[in-house]
């Protein structure tokens, strides 16, 4: 026990040091008084006003956890298409590949079928070049997919095109796979 | 008892982590052509000080790259009045510049610092100003007294006493914090589970705007660092993002997709109603308005590749800048309206370079390969960015020159997104 404690002091001495200039300066957020007199010079100068600065936290809010239907959700079944919910993409490319013409006719059949059933389109990027440029990549990813689908039937009202840019990459990794993994669109519908 | 020690020192640890984790370390890479040598005598009384004046004068000074700092100790006397100074022996330093100057204690606590900067050769007093601050400010004031010396030798504004702000992400989660300009007193405004990106100081110093995932989706928000009350800036249907403040503060620059395409619109702070400003049927992103608010630079891709343009803010034609590199993206003007910093593409590295208006002449800056979001100091001096070294996130910074490069990084997460705040009219 005595040990510990030893062990403990020694790193808040330790860490204590390097706090030092931090703790001081976090003090340092007060607002600020006037300046007065000048008796050496030139000028006379006050402080900015107050350095507070209140903090927002985003909690993140609970959902719901809804019970499972007993009859098959198709959006949920492995077996089912409309289980299948990404469209990849070639570099710098917004072109839907063949592959993945199926899967947007299922989902825009499904749409039409549901008119009270949203959708959001999630337009993703890889992590080369500029954040809000790859928002904007992400967009018109996004935007195609919701574009064939309004071809397909679905009414504009049911659909949002968004983009996550290259803000919420699916592989951290730096290889051509985990970049390829990246460059996406993700069909969520509301409540998922 | 002994687990009560132990709990306390666990929470004093625990604290003090929080503290060590927030804090952006610096470390400087290079330095100018030509260094002015200043000694600075310790201020009479200052060792009543729990943060010497003296200390935080010469950190500031050396970190700008164009001081050097010559001992100012091992003196019989240090001189406190310019009557005290043997200006001999400062010369024998090869000190070109003194600064002098004293602490004392004033009504309710509050202290009286004054400083004078003294030309050793000419022996006269270059400048001097007198301060009664509360113990809080002793540190600001400090940072205020290095502008005054700063701009008096180099005649350009000083910046030290300006603050930046920046993202750290730390696991999943996003923090947007403001310090002051040498990272230290880093304090949080939006902490998220979301991202948090393109921070942008009203042109006041008084809020910032940025785009937050927290609705699962980019909405831009303008946040008060006084009251921390926040305002939707912009929020319609598809993303809202990019945001940039107009010089008067009455404006911003955001990037809207609610009409199709990502393109830029102008709206009021309160998210008031949205004018379009540009009409492509590319990608318009990345605005940044010119100093005197005539102008909004931009990324687009309406030549077929992302270059940058310039439209005036009554609309009409946009003109291309950029010709070199099939990537020029993140456009920033210069506080002087004469140049912009961006971000080019070579070889598959992304670099800092800056482009001259007249002579549309482009100087690459670094040799990074992951640099972004370019801005300026309020100064025009030193170009902030976000770059990566071994696979982290940190902040960076080069003087406009090139010469002087800084890196800020933090123990604990990745740095990025970094804007520099304005500096404070003085009341």
């Amino acid at each position: 026990m005595k040990i510990f404690l030893i062990r403990f002091a020694a790193i808040v001495t330790v860490i204590g040091l390097f706090a030092g200039c931090a703790s001081q300066s976090a003090k340092e957020q007060e607002p600020a008084p006037v300046v007065d007199g000048n008796p050496v010079g030139t000028a006379v100068v006050a402080e900015p006003a107050a350095k507070t600065t209140p903090v927002i936290t985003v909690a993140p809010k609970a959902t719901p956890v809804k019970p499972e239907v007993i009859s098959a959700n198709p959006l949920k079944d492995p077996g089912s298409i409309l289980s299948k919910r990404s469209i990849f993409y070639d570099y710098d490319s917004n072109v839907v590949k063949e592959e993945y013409k199926p899967l947007i006719t299922a989902h825009a059949r499904f749409l039409t079928q549901n008119r009270g059933r949203k959708v959001a389109i999630q337009g993703n990027t890889d992590e080369r070049g500029s954040r809000e440029y790859n928002i904007a990549l992400g967009q018109r990813r996004a935007d195609g997919v919701k574009q064939m689908m309004i071809l397909l039937g679905v009414q504009e009202a049911q659909i949002e095109a968004v983009s996550f840019g290259e803000e919420k990459s699916r592989s951290s990794g730096k290889d051509d796979a985990a970049m390829a993994e990246n460059r996406r669109s993700d069909i969520a519908y509301d409540g998922e | 008892m002994k687990t009560q020690i132990l709990r306390g020192l666990l929470s004093a640890l625990l604290l003090v982590a929080t503290f060590a984790q927030a804090q952006l370390r610096i470390e400087i890479v290079g330095g100018g052509a030509s260094q002015y040598p200043i000694a600075l005598a310790q201020f009479k009384g200052e060792e009543r000080l729990p943060q010497k004046i003296n200390e935080v004068i010469a950190a500031d000074l050396l970190r700008s790259g164009l001081f050097k700092i010559i001992d100012g100790g091992g003196l019989a006397v240090v001189p406190s009045e310019p009557s005290e100074v043997q200006y001999p022996a400062w010369k024998a330093r090869s000190a070109d510049y003194l600064v002098i100057g004293s602490v004392s204690p004033a009504a309710g606590g509050a202290w009286d610092i004054r400083f004078r900067l003294l030309d050793v050769d000419k022996q006269t007093q270059l400048t001097g100003f007198a301060y009664q601050v509360p113990v809080q400010q002793l540190r600001g004031t400090a940072h205020r007294i290095a502008d005054a010396i700063y701009e008096k030798i180099t005649g350009d504004a000083g910046v030290f006493s300006t603050r930046i702000t920046y993202v750290i992400k730390s696991g999943s989660r996003f923090e947007l914090q403001v310090a002051d300009a040498d990272g230290q007193g880093a304090q949080t405004v939006l902490a998220s589970n979301e991202p948090i990106l393109s921070p942008s100081w009203s042109p006041d110093g008084t809020r910032i705007a940025y785009v937050s995932f927290e609705r699962k989706k980019p909405i831009v928000y303008a946040q008060s660092l006084l009251t921390g009350q926040r305002s939707v800036v912009a929020n319609f249907k598809g993303s809202n993002s990019a945001p940039a403040w107009s010089p008067d503060g009455k404006r911003l620059a955001v990037v809207l997709t609610k009409d199709g395409n990502s393109q830029i619109y102008l709206v009021t702070p309160d998210g008031g109603n949205a004018t379009r400003l540009t009409n492509s049927s590319t990608i318009d992103t990345e605005p940044s308005f010119s100093p005197d608010g005539q102008w909004v630079i931009f990324t687009s891709d309406r030549g077929g590749s992302a270059q940058i343009y310039r439209v005036a803010v009554s609309g009409g034609v946009p003109e291309r800048l950029t010709f070199e590199g099939s990537y020029n993206v993140s456009p920033h003007y210069a506080p002087d309206g004469k140049s912009f910093a961006f971000i080019q593409r070579n070889n598959g590295r992304f670099s800092v370079a800056v482009q001259d208006f007249a002579s549309r002449q482009a100087q690459v800056l670094t040799e990074n390969s992951n640099d972004e979001s370019p801005s300026f100091a309020p100064n025009g001096r030193i170009i902030l960015y976000a770059t990566e070294v071994r696979g982290r996130g940190i902040l960076a910074s080069v003087s406009s020159d090139g010469r002087v490069r800084q890196r800020f990084s933090i123990e604990a997460g990745d740095v990025r997104e970094p804007a520099w705040g304005p500096i404070l009219k003085s009341q």
